[in-house]
């Protein structure tokens, strides 16, 4: 049995925890004295040295990624946090802004210190008013502690802080989509190259990272590298946040070192749902194609779970029993991806609202058997065609139930509807007896 | 541009702070859409025609921007902006019997806003609070693990005009435009407010205290 590994959360259940107090009453910005006696250079190694990976998603290895800004010229050079949480199922960087904003901080702090940044940001989702309260007044009382601002500690180091609230938009979770937004723009992304790292926000040399890599630096500075390549495996260095939503009983956040398995998540979760089985689950969020109970013993780190057919993302761990239909979830989720395309290329813009045209049918049981080979075609002209991620993401779900539940489609044509009953999988107990009648705006039109 | 005298020196005074944030004046741009809203209650006209004239914009440029986000209404909203998230895992977890019943109760749909100009109801994306499905949000608050009955309520109380209070986070939920206006960057002095932490928040905490398990290396 894997162990949990609180680090981040540790403090969650103080009192208080978001506040500057409780964050120092528990060792807080001792990460931040000890980088600024650290030599740059030397920082980003140990970042590099633990082989932290993004925490937002696409894992690439964050040391390396501050370790590609261009030689400083004199000019600013800028750290952007992606606090955009948006991708469904992924709910591990709210409850960590709300619960302990200074980790966050801390590690802006450092990282700023580190690659010479003057002027940091912090972009988050704007439709979490109270989170954006918490980050206000964090970055407030660390100005007043002197851990921001001028002079910090008295090292001659000085740092702004800039918290940005966006206004609804999941592509700018896509760090050029992010950049561009943050510009004033609408969120659009960028060709790559050039990368940020060159090119990035203001046309200057830029690191984005998630919230999660960003809170995890300061322990990795006050505890050293040996302390955080103790947890993990291998390849995948660490603890992260695993987010059970869903079917189980204790849904939640669960931090532990990655390689951690969900028959170990789920056993302290306290199982799937009272009476009920496991169906299909994401080990990554919606854009990462759906494991089954198959993959119970899949360790959840970056290579097992690639090998395995998936991605580990973002560790959301979206859970359905077998009350649940796929054909609705994977339908209801290409309604979003078709919602939030952006519009700018268009195999994503076209593709995604064939796919979710055709996928609507097939859950009213309107669709044909033709439908789904043409959602494997339609998926093959996104996938790896796309100006972004977002594009491929949305093929995900549609191509790993189609290839596991494929049965399951074909019943929603032969039946001419759903074999489900939607009530059975909800958390409450309704009779739906006006369940079929038309939502009101269409009754309307 | 129709601002009376008064709320364009007010909107001038929060403009020049905003502004002063960022190095490059057009990053002010989706602040200053926020804070057109908090006078407004969307962006309005007027408002579009503010920004542009402080970011050095067309009017049409602005309004690209703006429309792209669905945070910024472009016609008046509610004082209660209600929505139900109806992506996946929320849809299943009963957030599609939420919505309708909402729906039903407000006679209204996705989009629309009540008679009275109490009320706009809206389908939401993920809101990333997944580990407390179904969730409704209003005015960007948290309403967790809700149940028809706990979702009427709420709907009951604003539509008799009474204070409704999230499940998670602050103590009570601000107008449409005060949200509007803390989302442009002007704190309301109620960041310490807090309902308690959730159960899904602490989950794994507990279950390490329980065990006795600490992070590894100490």
């Amino acid at each position: 049995m894997t162990d949990l590994t609180p680090v981040l959360s540790a403090t969650w259940g103080a009192e208080k925890s978001w506040t500057l107090d409780t964050y120092t009453n528990h060792g807080g910005y001792a990460g931040l004295t000890k980088a600024l006696a650290m030599d740059k250079p030397d920082i980003i190694a140990a970042i590099k040295d633990s082989g932290l990976r993004g925490r937002g998603g696409a894992g690439f290895p964050t040391g390396m990624k501050w370790s590609f800004l261009p030689p400083d010229d004199g000019g600013p050079r800028y750290l952007v946090v992606n606090a955009d949480e948006s991708e469904p199922g992924t709910c591990k960087d709210i409850p960590t802004m709300l619960s302990a904003p200074h980790t966050l901080i801390e590690g802006v702090a450092i990282t700023s210190f580190a690659i010479g940044c003057t002027h940091a940001f912090i972009y988050v989702r704007g439709e979490v008013v109270h989170v954006y309260r918490r980050l206000m007044k964090a970055v407030e009382e660390a100005y007043a502690a002197g851990h921001l601002g001028k002079n910090i500690h008295g090292s001659g180091f000085d740092l702004e802080v800039t918290v940005h609230a966006g206004a609804g938009a999941y592509i700018c979770g896509e760090e050029t989509a992010l950049l561009d937004s943050l510009e004033g723009r609408r969120g659009q992304p960028r060709l790559k190259p050039p990368f940020p790292a060159v090119a990035g926000l203001y046309a200057r040399p830029t690191v984005v990272n998630n919230v999660e890599s960003i809170a995890s630096v300061p322990a990795i500075i006050d505890r050293g590298v040996e302390w955080f390549t103790s947890m993990g495996t291998e390849r995948s260095k660490g603890m992260g946040f695993f987010s059970l939503s869903g079917h189980v009983k204790n849904p939640g956040q669960y931090e532990a070192p990655l390689g951690i398995t969900l028959r170990e998540l789920l056993e302290m979760a306290g199982g799937v749902r009272e009476g009920h089985e496991l169906k299909f689950w994401t080990p990554g969020g919606s854009s990462t194609p759906i494991f089954t109970a198959d993959h119970l013993d899949t360790p959840l780190d970056y290579e097992s779970v690639g090998a395995a057919g998936s991605m580990l993302g973002t560790r959301a761990l979206q859970i359905f029993d077998e009350t649940t239909c796929v054909v609705r979830a994977v339908t209801r989720w290409t309604e979003f991806y078709k919602h939030e395309s952006c519009g700018k290329c268009t195999p994503c813009r076209e593709g995604t609202f064939w796919l979710a045209l055709i996928l609507k049918r097939l859950e009213a049981g309107t669709g044909s058997e033709a439908d789904i080979q043409q959602l494997l075609d339609t998926c093959d002209s996104i996938l790896g065609r796309a100006f972004c991620a977002l594009g491929d993401g949305a093929t995900s779900c549609v191509t790993s139930s189609v290839k596991l539940f494929k049965e399951e489609y074909e019943a929603h044509v032969t039946q001419g509807g759903c074999p489900f009953d939607h009530s059975a999988s909800a958390l409450f107990d309704y009779t739906n007896d006006d369940a079929d009648a038309p939502a009101i705006e269409e009754a309307n039109a | 541009m129709t601002y009376d005298e008064q709320t364009l020196t007010g909107l001038n005074k929060d403009a020049t702070e905003i502004i002063a944030r960022y190095p490059v004046r057009r990053s002010a741009l989706l602040p200053l859409l926020h804070l057109v809203q908090s006078v407004d209650g969307f962006v309005s006209p007027d408002g579009i025609a503010f920004c542009a004239g402080l970011v050095e914009l067309t009017s049409a440029e602005v309004s690209a921007v703006a429309t792209f986000y669905t945070q910024y209404k472009r016609r008046p909203n509610g004082e209660y902006a209600v929505g139900v998230c109806t992506n996946t895992l929320c849809a299943i977890m009963g957030g599609d019997e939420l919505y309708r019943q909402v729906s039903e109760r407000l006679g209204i749909g996705h989009d629309e806003t009540t008679a009275d100009g109490k009320v706009t109801l809206e389908r939401l994306e993920c809101n990333a609070a997944c580990d407390y499905a179904p969730v409704m949000m209003i005015n960007w608050e948290f309403f967790d693990d809700q149940t028809p009955e706990t979702a009427l309520a709420v709907i009951d109380d604003i539509l008799a005009g009474k204070e409704v209070v999230p499940t998670r986070g602050s103590h009570k939920v601000g107008t449409f435009k005060e949200t509007s206006r803390v989302l442009a960057g002007f704190a309301d002095g109620r960041a310490d407010e807090d309902q308690g932490v959730g159960a899904p928040t602490l989950a794994g905490l507990n279950v390490a205290k329980s065990q006795g398990w600490k992070e590894a290396g100490k």
